[in-house]
């Protein structure tokens, strides 16, 4: 075995070096070398982070291909590093509560390794390896959600999570198990797709695709396969709530369109283009009619989230370039947006633990900055301009309509009444931390330097990235540039 | 020329508004006066320098073989939107706008410096100094505008200030609906100056004023001959462009708001409503007035609408009660006078005679004069409100022995705009009306007959004030002279009445910058004041003493007397069209459709989404088996439905 072929996995062995070195210093050191763990692990991360947008990705298929890192897997590992480095800031605070901290190693390993499988599942080409990816970003999530010991309903999130993570992963197993008798005994992408353009369609194939749309339909909270998230996301602590929302889901949309549009492309028109028509436009509604009713500020944004998958799935929708480059952006800029608003509610947690939508009743005059973050963010996630949330859904819109098909017009103007009905569940926030005449529930605190950070991050992309459009550029150029889908540009 | 001074000629009043309006709140009436003078009195050396210079150095960027230049101290790019469509900002300094930085910084330090007398102890003084500050940088910054389109966002942003200062006092209801009006009557006209421009620039591919005005025939050639509904397309656009000066300007049927304007301070009547912004639409027609002499058709709508709006203004000057407003409807009539005046101007011969160089620059001419004696005698009445605290004539009366030098500086405005020799008004007048008698004797004699109106309402003003009969109040509170920071700025302004007649005018502003030797008309000038003395002389035999005549003159037809009191219905007139039918009947469909059908609309979406959320709850049940069952339902269901349909 060619050793080398190791060399074109540097953001996989970034991150598992970061992981080996937290996990060394968490074993072998003692009480107070804990104490510098936190800001090592974060410092350790940015770093990686930087390294991984800098350094240039090989582009080369490796392991007799079954790995690529082209630029653009490079550039969405890039964009879920810069929300994990969000994540960690944002949560180094509760990481040193009594209850966390002697597990707070743990924490960060477990992070790291998610991360790690997540990277795999990117830039996988070959179906065991993105088996292995799945669920290594899987198991060790269950872990993450139970991680309040102490906790009822962090116990039920995690039983929850995993029982229907299972049970998901034997419905894929069993829809890859048809790819497999179909394509003649490879789990190749490159293989399965010669064989489904020689073979066409079957009612096996159909039974395989819908197996695999569900599969991965679950990371991504798709209705009707969605139903663990609002419980999950609510028993679990904030900080793997924003963790499982945005960055889960980034990877799983983009392994998403790799494996439809370069496996299954063939079929496209003739299947799954109208599978997925109808589970976006299930899943944006539904998403939307369940946020409408919420109360808890964590089980609305499990729903608003549910929601935004609907709106990163136009972008596999389209199936081609720009809708890959829109896909891209718009999983940024979702990281920015919802981080931001987890970044409020979980630093009003950790200060005050409250969390109903009531709670927010005239923030603004105790809290004037986060209410100012908190309404940009749910500006940004409702799509207003000039914030970054207006261009991601326009471009993710005008890559969909590219074809002209009036199927797909139908679908955007779905997608934009849905995107009306947003607007008044994302301005009840707005609403109550502003406009409401009650007596504020919530008093003034400082909040930790570190969620500061976090947010004024979060702040700067949600203002910045939407008017000037290198992100989106990087994004465009990423996929471009990317041999792997040289072919659907 | 150095670009320093003019860059801090526009720098200096914004830099001023920015200070004064962030820190303001921090400061002390006194200190921020302070500010707000030193940076004005600043801004007028600068700009006397730069006129200075234009004028009188000699230098050959200025003034060639004799012939004053058009020169740009600076022209640098803003926005570029396309090869084309470029907007520049920059400084021209040309004979009319090196005037009106004269002009413009003059009359504004006066009314800082008077200001400080007149608000003292108001609230919201530094906010005042402030917009103060923001209106002299629009002015300025119009005047000196390089092309068109710099100066329609000056236009907009003096519009601006305008409507700020005459709300000032925000919490007058009479002053928020007058500054209301302001903006949105002088808004309205300016998008007929917008298309004007759109029109203009869309066939000339420039909005420079340079390009324009020294190829008028180019600009003429561009349209092609192109015409709408029997006008040609850049007579519809030099009218359009003419409107936003009507509405500036309160031409008639525009001038609905500059009387309502007087709620503002007086101070700011004086700079704003009489000295600067309302000859913006003079000065626009001056800037452009090589392309307006191209196009008869607009000269002559100029003639019409200023020869109708000055009889229209003097007769219902003749009427008011009000001092400010009688000092408005004059203002207005005074402008109309300059429109004339610039209109009767044609480039081109007509029946062998030349008559463009004698009504442009008489026009400017008494732009400059008016502009000093119109200043003094509103900040004359803002003395006389400041000693009565009423606006209305009724309340003052024999006020001579009371008020001194505010008698004296009052009466020096007035003989100088009924054109007596030797005071300013006097030549400039002159001139004007030699220009319309050249051009027709019916323009002449028509101005004549306003000219002795202006006297006679002028004076009966005057006589009201400071003889008639004293009023019986005084005794309980005695009127005095106002403080210095208010006497002051009277006396400068009264001499400069006095002399500015005797500036060579003719040898700085002409229309093509050729020097021309002003000579006093004798037969003109001896008609025009006969009839000044007359009607002078009428006055003072009604009004000087109090006496039955005048309730006998009203007596003898009140209709006449109520009609021209409430200026002849025009305000009733718009009420009537903007409530009665835009609002009763056009409006009213819109609104109803909104309500019924819009709204219902959404209403409709809100209920559905609401009712539909609450009945697609149960989904959500909590049952890890239930969200199993769903899940594999959902799996075989999207195999199914994509089996059925596709197979």
């Amino acid at each position: 075995m060619d050793y080398s072929q190791f060399g074109s996995m540097i953001p996989e062995l970034i991150v598992l070096g970061i992981f080996m070195l937290v996990f060394l210093f968490d074993t072998f050191s003692n009480e107070k070398g804990k104490k510098i763990l936190t800001p090592l692990t974060t410092i350790l991360f940015a770093l990686g982070t930087v390294a991984i947008w800098i350094v240039p990705a090989s582009g080369e298929m490796v392991f007799g291909g079954m790995y690529i890192n082209d630029t653009a897997t490079n550039a969405l590992k890039a964009i879920l590093n810069v929300g994990v480095f969000i994540v960690f800031l944002q949560s180094s605070k509760w990481v040193e509560s009594d209850e966390v901290a002697i597990r707070k190693g743990e924490f960060y390993e477990l992070i790291l390794v998610t991360l790690f499988g997540m990277y795999l599942m990117v830039s996988a080409r070959h179906f065991l390896l993105f088996i292995i990816g799945l669920e290594s970003a899987s198991l060790p999530l269950a872990a993450l959600v139970a991680f309040n010991k102490k906790h009822y309903e962090s116990h039920e999130a995690a039983i929850k999570y995993i029982m229907t993570a299972v049970f998901s992963s034997a419905v894929l197993l069993a829809g890859l198990s048809f790819v497999y008798a179909f394509s003649g005994g490879s789990l190749y992408f490159d293989d399965i797709a010669i064989t489904i353009g020689q073979g066409g369609m079957s009612g096996l194939l159909i039974i395989a695709l819908a197996f695999v749309l569900a599969g991965i339909g679950f990371k991504l909270s798709l209705v009707p396969f969605h139903l663990w998230t609002a419980d999950v996301y609510q028993g679990a602590p904030t900080a793997i709530t924003s963790y499982l929302s945005v960055i889960s889901k980034g990877a799983a949309a983009f392994a998403f369109f790799v494996i439809f549009v370069q496996c299954f492309g063939a079929v496209y028109s003739d299947a799954w283009e109208w599978m997925l028509y109808g589970v976006i436009i299930l899943t944006i509604t539904v998403g939307n009619l369940f946020a409408v009713r919420q109360k808890n500020m964590k089980r609305f944004m499990a729903f608003s989230s549910v929601s935004q998958a609907g709106y990163i799935m136009l972008g596999a929708m389209a199936a081609d370039g720009l809708g890959l480059a829109g896909m891209m952006f718009y999983i940024f800029v979702y990281v920015v947006s919802n981080l931001g608003a987890f970044a409020v509610i979980s630093t009003i947690e950790e200060n005050t633990g409250k969390l109903d939508m009531d709670d927010y009743n005239g923030l603004h005059k105790t809290n004037p900055w986060l209410s100012f973050a908190m309404t940009l963010a749910m500006f940004s996630l409702a799509g207003i301009p000039p914030f970054a949330g207006f261009f991601s859904k326009i471009l993710i819109f005008t890559s969909v309509t590219g074809s002209g098909s009036w199927a797909l017009y139908m679908l955007v103007l779905i997608a934009l009444i849905n995107t009306i009905i947003s607007l008044y569940y994302y301005l009840l926030v707005v609403k109550a931390m502003w406009i409401s005449s009650e007596e504020p529930k919530i008093g003034s605190f400082s909040s930790a330097c570190s969620n500061r950070v976090a947010l004024w991050l979060c702040i700067a992309g949600i203002v910045f990235f939407g008017l000037v459009p290198y992100i989106y550029q990087y994004c465009y150029d990423a996929v471009r540039d990317s041999l792997a889908f040289l072919l659907i540009f | 020329m150095d670009i320093t001074l003019p860059i801090l000629i526009l720098a200096i009043p914004i830099t001023m508004f920015l200070v004064l309006g962030i820190g303001g709140v921090k400061m002390s009436h006194k200190l921020a006066g302070i500010l707000g003078i030193l940076g004005m009195g600043t801004t007028a050396v600068l700009a006397y320098i730069v006129a200075f210079t234009y004028f009188f150095s000699g230098d050959a960027n200025f003034i060639l073989d004799g012939v004053r230049q058009q020169y740009q101290v600076f022209d640098v790019t803003w926005l570029a939107f396309t090869q084309t469509l470029v907007v520049n900002i920059g400084f021209l300094l040309d004979p009319i706008s090196a005037m009106m930085l004269v002009v413009i910084t003059t009359i504004s330090f006066m009314v800082h410096l008077y200001s400080w007398g007149y608000m003292e102890g108001e609230p919201g003084f530094q906010r005042y100094y402030a917009f103060l500050s923001l209106f002299s940088f629009s002015m300025l910054g119009l005047v000196v505008a390089t092309n068109i389109f710099q100066m329609y966002i000056f236009w907009e942003l003096v519009g601006v200030s305008s409507y700020l200062l005459i709300g000032f006092f925000y919490k007058l209801p009479s002053a928020v609906s007058a500054s209301k009006k302001a903006f949105i009557v002088t808004r309205f006209a300016d998008l007929g100056f917008l298309i004007g421009i759109l029109l203009l620039s869309f066939y000339t591919d420039t909005f420079n004023f340079v390009d324009m005005t020294t190829n008028p025939e180019g600009v003429l050639a561009s349209t092609g001959g192109a015409t709408f509904m029997g006008a040609s397309v850049l007579t519809w656009a030099m009218v359009l462009i003419f409107t936003g000066g009507m509405g500036k300007s309160a031409m008639m049927p525009l001038h609905i708001w500059l009387p309502d304007a007087m709620e503002g301070p007086t101070p700011v009547s004086a700079l704003i409503h009489a000295a600067t912004m309302v000859v913006a639409g003079v000065y626009l027609v001056a800037r452009m007035f090589p392309v307006y002499c191209v196009v008869d058709a607009a000269m002559t709508f100029i003639c019409v609408i200023g020869a109708i709006t000055a009889f229209y203004a003097a007769v219902v000057a003749c009427a008011q009660i009000d001092i400010k407003r009688i000092l408005a409807f004059s203002t207005i009539s005074q402008i109309a006078f300059m429109m004339v005046s610039l209109g009767v101007a044609y480039d081109k011969p007509i029946e062998g005679v030349h008559y463009s160089g004698l009504g442009y620059m008489a026009g400017m001419f008494h732009l400059f004069t008016h502009a000093m004696f119109k200043a003094l005698l509103f900040l004359g009445a803002g003395a006389l409100i400041h000693a009565v605290h009423s606006n209305n004539y009724t309340s003052m009366g024999g006020l001579r022995k009371y008020m001194p030098i505010t008698h004296v500086t009052f009466l020096i405005g007035c003989l100088a705009i009924a054109g007596i020799w030797p005071f300013a008004g006097f030549f400039s007048k002159d001139e004007m009306l030699a220009a319309m008698f050249a051009r027709h004797w019916f323009w002449g004699a028509w101005m004549t007959m306003v000219a002795g109106l202006t006297a006679f309402y002028m004076f009966r003003m005057y006589f009201l004030v400071f003889w008639w009969e004293e009023n019986p109040h005084y005794k309980e509170h005695k009127p005095h002279d106002a403080p210095w920071q208010m006497s002051l700025p009277l006396i400068f302004l009264g001499a400069v009445s006095i002399v500015a007649g005797f500036i060579p005018f003719g040898e700085l502003v002409t229309w093509n910058g050729e020097p021309y030797h002003i000579h006093i008309e004798a037969p003109v000038a001896a008609t025009s004041l006969v009839v000044a003395v007359c009607a002078i002389a009428l006055a003072a035999a009604m009004y000087m003493k109090k006496n039955a005549l005048p309730t006998k003159v009203k007596n003898m037809c009140p209709a006449l007397w109520t009609a021209a009191h409430r200026r002849f219905y025009w305000d009733e007139i718009y009420m009537f069209i903007t409530h009665r039918i835009i609002f009763d009947i056009i409006c009213k469909g819109i609104a109803w459709f909104d309500r019924h059908i819009i709204d219902a609309t959404m209403d409709a979406f809100a209920k559905i989404t609401q009712k539909t959320s609450y009945a697609i709850r149960g989904m959500q049940s909590g049952e890890i088996q239930s969200y199993v069952g769903w899940y594999i339902a959902g799996a075989v269901a999207v195999a199914a439905i994509t089996w059925l349909c596709l197979i």
